[in-house]
């Protein structure tokens, strides 16, 4: 692939643009650049590189994301992008975007609250439900289907719902 | 190809991230155990993915020991191919899981030292390391919190969890000094800002411990003898039957991948 330099925002805006199609594996109505995985497209010379960033350290998702992208490029005729995993700065659920929240909402998942106390000692946080809205919930389980999710419950509607927890 | 056993460069650095990286895939691996075992579904799906926290920073800091050392080696070698004296990892944490309540316990001891360990490691002048305590200190923050619950719901529970709660606070806390003790070395790169004086987290350490404690209508043992060697490499003999069935595959055949 070689470019001159005027392509160079064309090029990275492309490469960006077919990398957003890929969704996240264990929630897939949400694409990795709205769930902030998706860090920087850097052009260097003939070198395209795509940085991603694990949510949590033991992600099993991350490989499965790295080969969808790649997958992605080869598809549209973007190979050799390299796809490169960086753990600095570290990913934080202040990263999705408005976007991804009322994707995770509309899809039953309630989205990170913001600013919760993380290093409290024992839970506080307040989760509105996801379907009804009511706040009359409770945590039922701290480490739900996956490891950035907790399980809840909600005693208005009776549903049991994930919590994307604050990261 | 039989490839045996890897001895690695003795450089306090690799020393260091060894250290902090065993006591992350031992603590994991015993969380692992629990899987399909655990008292109650949620409960099993908590330890499993705590322990996938765990073997996950394992994962990170082992690849940086390899980029540390620089002599071609990757995460695997240093899981898989070293024997139980190079294993550096605290006698806490290679402690078997026991019942629930002592599982409990030593998460909640490990957890409340780690936790602000990796806070305060954010700020080492070492950018690999300060990357990898920034993600771990979100995971470990959990833990911690999840711990220090279980040990209020055990301690303030029945007769029989109060028990048992207690009698694994007991048993544990001769491994707790281990905690704040430095190995040769370690001086110079708390000096240089790379690691951190362990000694600086005893107060708030113990203040969280006590808090829960006190709340989970438990007793806090007396400072008494006090057991270690894990960092030299001396462990309980619980360590070499973990590292049995961990590294099994890999010894027996060597190179295997799928
Ligand atoms: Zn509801």
């Amino acid at each position: 692939m070689t470019t001159a330099p005027g392509d160079l925002t064309a090029l990275c805006a492309e490469v960006r643009r077919v990398a957003s199609t890929v969704v996240d594996p264990e929630i897939p109505v949400i694409s990795i650049a709205d769930l902030g995985i998706l860090r920087e497209v850097v052009v260097a010379g003939d070198h395209v590189e795509v940085r991603i960033t694990p949510t949590y350290s033991g992600c099993p998702a991350m490989n499965m994301i790295k080969s969808e992208l790649e997958q992605a490029f080869a598809t549209a005729g973007l190979a050799p992008v390299q796809v490169r995993l960086v753990l600095s700065p570290a990913w934080t659920t202040d990263w999705i975007t408005e976007t991804g929240r009322r994707q995770l909402h509309d899809y039953g998942i309630a989205p990170p609250a913001p600013g919760g106390d993380r290093t409290a000692l024992f839970g506080t946080t307040t989760v509105p439900c996801p379907r009804c809205g009511s706040t009359d919930t409770t945590q039922l389980a701290a480490f739900g289907s996956t490891a950035c999710k907790a399980l809840w419950r909600c005693a208005t509607c009776r549903e049991p719902f994930d919590y994307f927890k604050c990261h | 190809m039989y490839t045996g056993s890897i001895t690695v460069a003795d450089t306090p650095l690799l020393r260091y991230v060894l250290g902090r990286a065993d006591d992350a895939l031992v603590l994991g691996h015993r969380l692992s155990e629990w899987c399909g075992h655990g008292p109650l579904l949620e409960e099993d799906m908590a330890l499993s993915n705590m322990a996938l926290d765990l073997i996950g920073q394992a994962r990170a800091l082992y690849t940086y020991a390899g980029e540390v050392e620089a002599a071609g080696r990757d995460e695997d070698a240093y899981a898989y191919l070293r024997d139980v004296t190079s294993y550096a990892n605290l006698l806490l944490v290679e402690q078997p899981n026991g019942d629930f309540a002592r599982t409990i316990v030593r998460q909640l001891l490990f957890s409340a030292f780690i936790d602000p360990y990796w806070r305060a490691l954010m700020a080492s002048t070492d950018p690999t390391l300060a990357a990898i305590a920034a993600k771990a200190e979100k995971e470990s923050a959990y833990h911690l919190r999840h711990a220090s619950e279980w040990t209020v719901r055990l301690g303030d529970g029945t007769a029989e969890s109060h028990a048992r709660a207690q009698r694994a606070l007991d048993e544990l806390w001769p491994f707790t000094g281990e905690l704040f003790t430095m190995p040769a070395g370690e001086r110079a790169l708390i000096d240089a800002g790379i690691a951190i004086d362990p000694e600086t987290l005893r107060a708030p350490w113990r203040a969280t411990v006590t808090r829960v404690v006190e709340r989970a209508t438990l007793t806090l043992p007396a400072d008494g003898w006090m057991q270690r060697g894990g960092r030299e490499g001396r462990h309980s003999e619980h360590l070499g039957h973990l590292l049995s069935d961990l590294q099994y595959l890999q010894r027996a055949f060597p190179g295997a991948t799928w």
